[in-house]
């Protein structure tokens, strides 16, 4: 019982990171029908931008300002570095292709994943970097927290678990209670008509990217605080991110939530009781099963093509 | 699905209007004739001059006249050099244009994004080592074993596209992409499947046997431990087959379907074209082309390993087919020829230095023309240079007494105009990289005289991060340069060197 809620607690915290991820690709998709394969290296910036932040205000051991203020700077660093950064990308790499055949953002998206990627290795090497969380405020992230049965919660669980729950929560009231959020909804349902509507799409996919970058930094922050960041750690989280969001249902809020959770609790269920190495390889399975059996995945709608 | 209006036109009415009347400007559309087919016809048109004369003549000569130019030149090769790091490095190029002719099938001709792809060029290779090696006691004929893994490769092409044959383009994506994860997977951990040791882990598998055709084993070495040049002329005649054998395919009526198939999905579906099976068959017919030539990479190299067949390969073949124009067969091998060239030269910095201020002069010559602007543009950056260094000089000895790497005549030089510090402080290496990208993306969108004068402050930057940063480590300098030329060429070209241009037609 005790490894069950050790795993669920892993679970739930991979899981919220891979639910910020996956919304970040929700997001994008959900207007511009763009797979931007460039998210998961937006959000390895993301936890790059938060590791200079975190040196820049005297690294983790003895840091200028309190604890609390250290990781609210470090993830709005992170945040807004990475909205200028999907700015940037979304203007120079998709918006030039938003009329080419499918297939054309989709390389140009592939191309800023790996421009993205060698940088980071360029400029900042590809050895690890550790946010040492560890050295924080003497080990209060580590030693303070709860119990649920013999099993420790530290705080830092709480941490990472709540602010990605905040952040989600304030997106889907961005999306669902401002004007804002409706442009983006409508332009979603039909760029067309929107358009037609007096809606401002490229402002309108200028902001996805800002918020879904925005998002992927703070994931990348937060899970940066728990495991060792390096430059090619992009690849494989944001594969897993698209997972999460195509399990949910690409474009759906919620769904990418769930999705992210899922995925997370079946990746620690798996490390749990069968084994570590062959994980990602069951997550693969998970993708392609609901690929086939159900490809608007769970809280999509069935995409019905009109001619 | 396409957009019937420019998202412009709407929101900013001003703007689309001033293109559009431009746009009219050049041919008035006749009537019944589409406005954009009629611009891009003229485009199209032949050029003035003895270029356009040039164009035409060559127009003329059939493809294979071409073919057998190439291949005779290639063979040529070995007799004049006696190198055996230019003839691996020639072998190498053999290998990538085989790989960009197959993913040309895929992406080129059928439309479809397989991310997997470099999967079926380790399957290829990985077949070749359990038919061929001490690692199931097997060791079959080279011609038999040749046969089955490039069926092996089209049948797993075959079975990986089968789940995806309903899903759109980004969903094909992101499974051939994870099966390429799951490929990995497996063999750095197939030396432990139930117990079993099938791949051997990441230690790979060695000692592969060399090829025999025809009774003579064809060796890897030489005597002296040289490049055995057999496998040039192996790889060479499978590249001349492959190429005819995908030419005709093309021609054929399954080419021609699976350029209506690219062209539109839903139109073919509706005139009666088996959809499905067409991608499948796209799919296997890429995965066959890239196994075949797995079995090459892997008898030369005599082992294989799960860390040869990584992320980077997939990415280079892509700006290979990209670069030189997906789906045209003469411009993915022109692509594959830059490319791995482009990826040879990285390695040693003095040679990437020459390339890269090569690259540059030719860029400014091809875009500005010989002209006072060009002249402004070259003679502006070198005084800025000298300038530059001068002034360093004077506020800290240390700021430019660093060493070019490298070596030779053209480091000394960039030493006596680029400022190359003797200790690159931490932060410098960033802020320089950053601001760089800023200016050359800032470039592309002032025009006029505002260009000319950023180009000079950005010409010295990009020298400055090319001696102090780039030239330190080639390896994710290569990549990098790789990820960019993707976007480049997408944005700015995307029908690549020698590809005909689409006219999509919405």
């Amino acid at each position: 019982m005790d490894t069950f809620i050790q795993l669920t607690l892993n679970g739930l915290t991979l899981g919220s990171v891979y639910a910020l991820i996956a919304l970040g690709y929700s997001l994008v998709y959900g207007i511009l029908k763009l797979l931007n394969f460039a998210h998961g290296d937006v959000f390895t910036v993301g936890s790059f931008i938060g590791f200079g932040a975190l040196q820049l205000l005297g690294g983790s051991t003895d840091p200028v300002v309190p604890l609390w203020l250290l990781l609210v700077t470090i993830t709005v660093a992170a945040m807004a570095g990475c909205a200028a950064l999907g700015v940037v990308i979304e203007r120079f790499a998709y918006r030039p292709l938003r009329d080419a055949p499918r297939i054309a953002p989709l390389i140009s998206a592939l191309g800023v994943s790996f421009f993205l990627a060698y940088s980071l290795q360029l400029l900042f090497g590809a050895e690890q970097r550790d946010y040492d969380a560890f050295s924080m405020g003497e080990g209060v992230l580590f030693f303070e927290g709860f119990d649920i049965g013999n099993v420790r919660v530290p705080l830092l669980r709480i941490v990472i678990i709540v602010s990605a729950f905040a952040l989600m929560v304030m997106l889907w009231l961005l999306v669902n209670r401002t004007r804002t959020g409706k442009a983006m909804k409508a332009t979603s349902y039909d760029r067309e008509a929107a358009a037609m509507m007096g809606i401002d799409i490229d402002r309108v996919i200028v902001f996805a990217f800002v918020l879904g970058s925005a998002l992927a930094g703070a994931a990348g922050v937060l899970f940066a605080l728990r495991a060792p960041t390096f430059a090619s750690l992009g690849f494989i989280i944001g594969l897993k991110g698209f997972t999460a969001a195509v399990i949910g249902g690409i474009g759906s809020i919620p769904g990418a939530m769930a999705g992210g959770l899922i995925l997370g609790f079946a990746e620690a269920y798996t490390q749990g009781y069968v084994s570590t190495r062959w994980s990602d390889l069951f997550v693969f399975v998970i993708l392609i099963a609901f690929m086939v059996f159900r490809p608007q995945g769970l809280f999509g709608k069935a995409d019905i093509r009109k001619v | 699905m396409g957009d019937r209006f420019d998202d412009g036109d709407l929101t900013q009415p001003l703007e689309g209007a001033a293109e559009s009347s431009a746009a009219e400007g050049g041919t008035s559309p006749a009537v019944g004739r589409d406005e954009w087919v009629a611009r891009d016809e003229e485009r199209r048109a032949r050029r003035g001059g003895w270029v356009g004369t040039v164009e035409t003549r060559l127009g003329v000569v059939p493809w294979w006249a071409w073919l057998t130019l190439f291949v005779a030149l290639v063979c040529l090769l070995p007799v004049g050099v006696e190198n055996g790091y230019v003839r691996r490095v020639a072998f190498d190029t053999v290998i990538f244009m085989l790989l960009a002719l197959g993913l040309n099938v895929v992406v080129g001709w059928g439309g479809l994004l397989d991310l997997g792809y470099i999967a079926f060029f380790g399957i290829g290779a990985y077949a070749y080592a359990f038919m061929a090696s001490d690692q199931f006691d097997l060791h079959f004929p080279t011609p038999i074993v040749i046969l089955l893994v490039t069926l092996v490769g089209g049948l797993a092409g075959f079975l990986v596209g089968l789940p995806s044959r309903r899903l759109t383009g980004d969903y094909l994506a992101i499974v051939t992409l994870f099966f390429f994860q799951a490929f990995l997977t497996l063999t750095n951990n197939g030396d432990d499947v139930f117990g079993h040791n099938v791949t051997n882990g990441p230690n790979g598998i060695l000692d592969l046997d060399e090829l025999s055709l025809f009774g003579t084993t064809i060796p890897r070495t030489t005597s002296q431990g040289q490049f055995g040049v057999g496998y040039l002329y192996v790889a060479l005649a499978v590249f001349v087959i492959v190429y005819v054998a995908l030419r005709l395919l093309n021609d054929s009526r399954t080419g021609r379907a699976w350029r209506s198939l690219r062209e539109d999905a839903l139109a073919a579906e509706v005139m009666g074209m088996p959809v499905n099976w067409l991608k499948l068959m796209a799919f296997a017919f890429g995965a066959a082309t890239a196994a075949l030539t797995g079995t090459l990479a892997a008898s030369l190299n005599g082992s294989v390993f799960p860390q040869d067949f990584e992320f980077p390969l997939l990415i280079a073949v892509y700006t290979m087919v990209i670069l030189g124009g997906a789906g045209s067969q003469a411009g993915v091998v022109l692509g594959a020829i830059l490319v791995s060239v482009l990826l040879e030269v990285l390695r040693e910095p003095g040679d990437s230095r020459a390339l890269f201020y090569g690259v540059l002069l030719l860029g400014l010559l091809a875009i500005l023309k010989p002209s006072l602007r060009l002249a402004v543009v070259l003679v502006g950056t070198i005084g800025l240079g000298l300038v530059a260094r001068v002034v360093a000089q004077a506020v800290d000895e240390r700021w430019t007494s660093g060493v070019a790497a490298g070596g030779g005549r053209l480091a000394g030089w960039a030493a006596d105009w680029v400022i190359v510090p003797e200790t690159l402080a931490g932060w410098v290496a960033p802020v320089a990289y950053l601001t760089m990208i800023g200016a050359v993306l800032v470039l592309t969108l002032v025009d006029g005289w505002a260009r000319i004068v950023l180009l000079v402050p950005t010409l010295y930057l990009a020298a400055f991060v090319w001696e102090n940063v780039m030239l330190a480590k080639p390896e994710p300098t290569r990549y990098a340069i790789l990820g960019a030329i993707l976007v480049a060429t997408m944005v700015a070209r995307p029908y690549g060197i020698l590809g005909e241009k689409r006219v999509e037609i919405v």
